[in-house]
């Protein structure tokens, strides 16, 4: 059972950091256009330049 | 014509020289769009960075100051293909945004430690080898989790249940936040007595849950707001304000300060109350009065915001409200009727009231049963405590929200934007119904009538013509034109007419004097009153076209349809009788009465409210605004003066009346649906509560129990998305 003690601690410190990435993808405005976000992918820019 | 603009309202400054603006953009629809405005508009020399919004239908445009102004901006979204209307966001949708993104970081806080303490629960539940040593080891982890989590993400329900408590009532975050923190603390005693039990699952569930009903609700409540923010700049007046030196500067309406002398042409809507200095016109008060027929005025009248001006140009100085005039009154009698409205009790903080008392008495009855049955203190508070955790009011908490949720997103498709949170429960209550008739039940522009014999190919080369003109009836006429190309060398003479050459004669369309139309014997195109009239001449031949305010096209099989409902439905209008008696009677109403003052329209509803009925108004006039204030509920078309729109609780769009009937239907079923969710509350509480009162809730029947009876209200909610049975057709 030694085991726990360092693997709960890891599978916490990973959902923190999805936790901490969720609110930096909050806070960096990638949730206000969730429409536009999913058009923005359609127009093939990259091709005609 | 080159005319300076003023736009400085919209526009904040940032470092650098660099200037901020948003527009409400008209017309985006997919992704092309996006992409043409953001990439025109980066070309242009000046530009910092341009972003669409494709959600709210807005666009953040950042610019050097020293190289480009806010009227060039907005001109070049226009060269691009799109309208684009300067925008000032509300403090009160600021607030609102920090507020959502507020609530959405308590979700996710919420989240993770529901995921994780579900995590170590389910193999405590499921480990029945496990030593008391992992178990506590287990427990002590939760704690470590759930405490700080339920201590961020509970906030929400516990600053709204001490306001609720320092205010003396109860709402339903008071019975939420006492389960959350009586749940944690027992478990804290628990865990240190090294018992088998701990709740910290439970509780930060229930937080989850609650907190995705309210993050939703919010969420929808944001939305229709940002929609109507937006009607609201598409539909922006603009005034031109006459400077000392002459110049003419175009200005939103919102920026005319009282003293300011403004330039109205035909055609324009006057943008502030003021009185007339110079010119002479017709101007047409429907919006303002609810009379059809057009006033005359000269200098020394009174005009008001909102009326439109029909013939010559005016100049018009703009005076703050005085006593006595028409603003004036609708403003006091508006003060009055807001002060008078008492706020209906909503139906979620009824449940609460009922049901918060039952469950803390159930709770001590509990202590009190298990004490005079033998048990210890410990076990007896123990099971108390499970029986307030088991009652916690999470399906009761969804039950409601989540109804309204679907409920409004539905009325937002069929195109109602719902301005007050509990306009669907106060929709749901109405059994009257009055309608104002000009604007409300008529269109609010005038429609062709008919027109003197006339060859289909005058009709077109007239309606062409037409969409040249800045003239009101010629925007009617213009609906005509099968061909929407302008002629070009088109000349338009400001409250005369327009003329063209047209196969090398010159073709008129204006005033019959303009034309050269001789005066003609009225009853060949039907009954005089209530019409207007322009004339067009070309190469010898001659029309004559006639406009009066139609009814809305649906208005007899809506208010058909309301009667069905067992509505009764009244009109009650500013107009002259002679006016709304053919209305009423194309749609078979009995109830109507014309000529009324605002104070008129008050006095017949309060007499109406008197007798106990719940009164849906709708309404678009300014005279209405006060009327639709001391209304139980209220509505109003797009088209409605801005005072009036502000006061409706529900604002619908769109030609059709069908709106009306379809708020009521859907806000009944939805109030159905609630009532539905609520019993299945108590049903759930009625087979839990005895279950926790005899001691038999482990954290694993509590998981169940709630996750089990919150998905239940849920799944009932998304009922109120489907169309009500019979609407419209």
């Amino acid at each position: 059972m030694n085991v726990l003690v360092y693997l709960v601690p890891v599978a916490l410190g990973l959902g923190l950091a999805g936790l901490a990435a969720f609110l930096w993808s909050l806070r960096s405005g990638q949730y206000d256009d969730l429409e536009g976000a999913a058009l923005r992918i359609l127009p093939d820019d990259d091709l005609e330049g | 014509m080159t005319e300076a603009s003023d736009l400085s309202m919209f526009v904040s400054h940032g470092a650098a020289g660099t200037a901020h603006m948003t527009l409400a953009v008209e017309g985006v629809g997919c992704a092309g769009c996006i992409r043409k405005i953001e990439g025109g508009l980066k070309q242009l020399p000046g530009i910092v960075d341009a972003r669409l919004n494709f959600t709210t239908r807005r666009l953040a445009v950042d610019w050097h100051e020293d190289e480009l102004d806010a009227a060039a901006v907005i001109e070049a979204v226009e060269r691009i293909g799109y309208r684009a209307h300067p925008f000032e966001p509300e403090r009160a949708e600021t607030d609102e945004a920090q507020q959502a993104r507020w609530l959405m970081k308590c979700l996710a806080v919420a989240g993770f430690a529901a995921m994780n303490v579900m995590l170590l629960s389910v193999s405590v539940w499921s480990g029945s080898d496990m030593t008391p040593l992992t178990r506590d080891f287990f427990h002590w982890l939760s704690a470590l989790i759930a405490l700080p989590a339920a201590g961020y993400a509970g906030q929400p329900f516990f600053q709204s249940a001490l306001r609720a408590i320092r205010a003396r009532h109860l709402n339903m975050d008071v019975p939420i936040s006492l389960g959350v923190i009586l749940a944690l603390g027992m478990s804290v005693v628990e865990t240190a007595a090294h018992a088998e039990h701990a709740y910290f699952d439970s509780a930060v569930m229930l937080l989850f849950f609650l907190l995705c009903g309210r993050y939703l609700d919010h969420a929808m409540r944001r939305k229709t707001r940002a929609a109507a923010a937006n009607l609201a700049a598409l539909k922006a007046e603009f005034a031109h304000r006459l400077e000392d030196s002459g110049e003419v500067v175009r200005l939103p309406a919102a920026a005319v300060k009282p003293g300011d002398r403004l330039l109205v042409r035909p055609g324009d809507r006057i943008p502030a109350d003021g009185a007339v200095i110079s010119g002479t016109s017709e101007i047409d008060e429907s919006l303002v009065t609810g009379e059809t027929e057009h006033r005359k005025i000269t200098a020394g009248a009174l005009v008001y915001a909102g009326s439109l001006n029909f013939s010559g140009a005016l100049t018009v100085r703009v005076t703050a409200a005085e006593g006595g005039t028409l603003i004036d009154d609708v403003e006091r009698l508006l003060q009055k009727a807001i002060e008078a409205k008492s706020r209906t009790v909503r139906l979620a903080d009824r449940a609460a009231r009922l049901y918060a008392p039952f469950v803390h008495a159930t709770a001590a009855l509990t202590v009190i049963g298990w004490l005079l049955a033998g048990a210890s203190l410990h076990d007896a508070v123990v099971t108390a405590i499970a029986v307030l955790i088991i009652t916690c009011p999470c399906a009761l908490a969804l039950a409601i929200p989540a109804v309204q949720v679907v409920a409004s997103s539905r009325l937002f498709r069929s195109g109602v934007i719902l301005n007050a949170g509990d306009a669907i429960e106060r929709l749901a209550q109405v059994d009257t119904v009055i309608f104002d008739k000009t604007g409300t039940l008529t269109l609010p522009e005038p429609r062709l009538e008919g027109a003197s014999p006339v060859a289909p190919e005058m009709l077109e080369r007239a309606a062409r013509l037409a969409l040249s003109s800045h003239h009101p009836l010629a925007a009617a006429l213009a609906h005509e034109a099968r061909e929407r190309v302008p002629y070009a060398n088109a000349v338009e003479e400001p409250g005369r007419g327009v003329r063209v050459h047209i196969e090398g004669s010159e073709a008129r369309l204006g005033s019959r004097e303009f034309c050269g139309v001789a005066a003609r014997d009225p009853h060949r195109i039907g009954s005089q009153d209530g019409l207007s009239m322009i004339a067009f001449a070309h190469a010898g031949r001659e029309a004559i076209f006639a406009f009066r305010q139609r009814i809305r096209p649906d208005a007899e099989a809506v208010v058909a349809g309301l009667r069905a409902h067992g509505l009764d439905v009244r009109v009650l209008s500013g107009d002259r009788a002679s006016a709304v008696a053919p209305v009423a009677a194309a749609l078979g109403l009995q109830d109507w009465i014309a000529e009324l003052k605002p104070a008129g329209k008050i006095a017949v509803i309060e007499r109406l409210k008197a007798q106990g009925r719940r009164i849906l108004m709708v309404g678009d006039g300014l005279n209405d605004a006060p009327a639709l204030a001391a209304a139980h509920v209220s509505m109003s078309p797009i088209s409605a003066a801005d005072i009036t729109r502000a006061q409706a609780d529900a604002v619908f769009l769109g030609e059709r009346l069908l709106p009306v009937l379809e708020a009521v239907e859907s806000a009944r079923a939805a109030r159905r649906l609630m009532t539905q969710n609520l019993w299945l509350a108590v049903i759930y509480n009625t087979i839990a509560v005895p279950i926790a009162i005899a001691g038999y809730v482990t954290p694993l029947i509590a998981a169940l129990a709630m996750s089990g009876s919150s998905s239940l209200v849920t799944l009932n909610a998304l009922r109120a998305s489907r169309r009500p049975d019979g609407a419209g057709s």
